[in-house]
């Protein structure tokens, strides 16, 4: 049995917008988000495979990412000050900017392993990777991350 | 003790505003995406969830509680895109509202009968004429649908009514008087048939 697509939007839409935010910054992650879950409804019918839908969005996810950098090559942090006052504004832009500056691989694989909390497998089944070559992405993001925002 | 958060840990609290699904809404509708369209109505019968496809109304439930049976049997049967879209079901909503309120005899609304087919479909079909505050018996149903010697059939058809209430099935009952059976309790039966003043004698 399929579960309803809902089930998918309440169980899935915040880890996959905090994914997107922590990839390409969070001006630009609403709009992703709405192309990653348009795409998700309009593939659903078709999609065989139903043990692992999170990990299903976050790879459609991961792919809106990858085009978006490819059009604007840069994140934006600048809208930050417009969000909703209830909203904490707890995004520091300068960790966006960290984050931003690695490598797609190292990016995407930080962003699944800590932003949404996926154990290194998931992580590899996401990139379509081995294990351990998403942990070898993580440790050398991480390793960067520390050198550009530590400073 | 490092008083600088790690990396790690600032990563793991970082905050996100939360998605629009208002806007995914209201694109997936535009594009044609949502086959299925829900929401929840609560009435004097307790809570009840109304779905419609673009044909029209295909499911009026009684929840019991049970939101998400309700959505798994509509994924199953008619679609797994479904969407939470309460604005998509306001007629629904205004009509049953009007009904309970003893102002609506009749529903004016476009019926989506994809669930049922065959015999069952014409027996919902005939019931769906039956006028407020009338009662019928399960005979007089198959009757009209066809064959007289079939209301074991209509009562099973009854019984997998998906748009009760709407397709009015408590207004069948046995021949002789007896209530004979209601999907949602029998109760609820008798709450509809003395709104609509059917019990008095």
């Amino acid at each position: 049995m399929k579960p309803p697509f809902q089930r998918l939007i309440d169980d899935h839409s915040a880890a996959v917008k905090r994914f997107l935010t922590a990839s390409v910054g969070p001006t630009e992650a609403e709009d992703c988000f709405q192309e990653t879950f348009i795409a998700a409804l309009r593939a659903y019918p078709g999609l065989k495979r139903t043990d692992n839908l999170r990990g299903w969005l976050l790879t459609i996810a991961r792919n809106k990412a990858i085009d978006h950098f490819r059009v604007t090559k840069r994140v934006s942090v600048g809208a930050v000050p417009e969000l909703p006052h209830h909203d904490p504004p707890a995004i520091d832009p300068a960790l966006i900017q960290a984050v931003a500056s690695l490598p797609e691989k190292q990016r995407s694989a930080v962003a699944l392993r800590y932003v949404t909390d996926l154990p290194f497998k998931d992580v590899a089944d996401i990139m379509g990777c081995s294990p351990e070559a998403a942990r070898r992405s993580v440790h050398e993001g991480i390793k960067k991350l520390r050198e550009v925002w530590g400073s | 003790m490092n008083m600088k958060k790690t990396i790690e840990e600032e990563l793991r609290n970082m905050n996100a505003p939360a998605p629009d699904i208002t806007a995914l809404l209201d694109r997936a509708m535009t594009e044609d995406l949502v086959d299925v369209a829900y929401a929840t109505v609560d009435s004097p019968v307790g809570q009840l969830l109304a779905a419609s496809t673009p044909k029209g109304l295909v499911t009026l439930a009684y929840t019991e509680g049970r939101i998400e049976d309700v959505l798994e049997r509509l994924s199953e049967r008619v679609s797994p895109r479904i969407m939470e879209a309460p604005e998509r079901i306001d007629t629904v909503r205004r009509q049953l509202d009007q009904y309970f309120e003893g102002v609506r005899k009749d529903f004016d609304l476009d019926i989506d009968w994809s669930l049922s087919s065959g015999f069952a479909r014409k027996i919902l079909r005939a019931t769906a004429r039956i006028p407020y505050g009338k009662l019928l018996t399960y005979r007089d149903v198959a009757r009209k649908a066809g064959n007289e010697w079939a209301s074991r059939a209509a009562g099973n058809a009854l019984g997998s009514n998906s748009i009760p209430i709407i397709v009015p099935c408590h207004r069948v009952i046995r021949t002789g008087g007896g209530l004979g059976g209601y999907t949602g309790g029998l109760s609820k039966k008798e709450f509809l048939l003395d709104l609509e003043g059917a019990l008095e004698v």
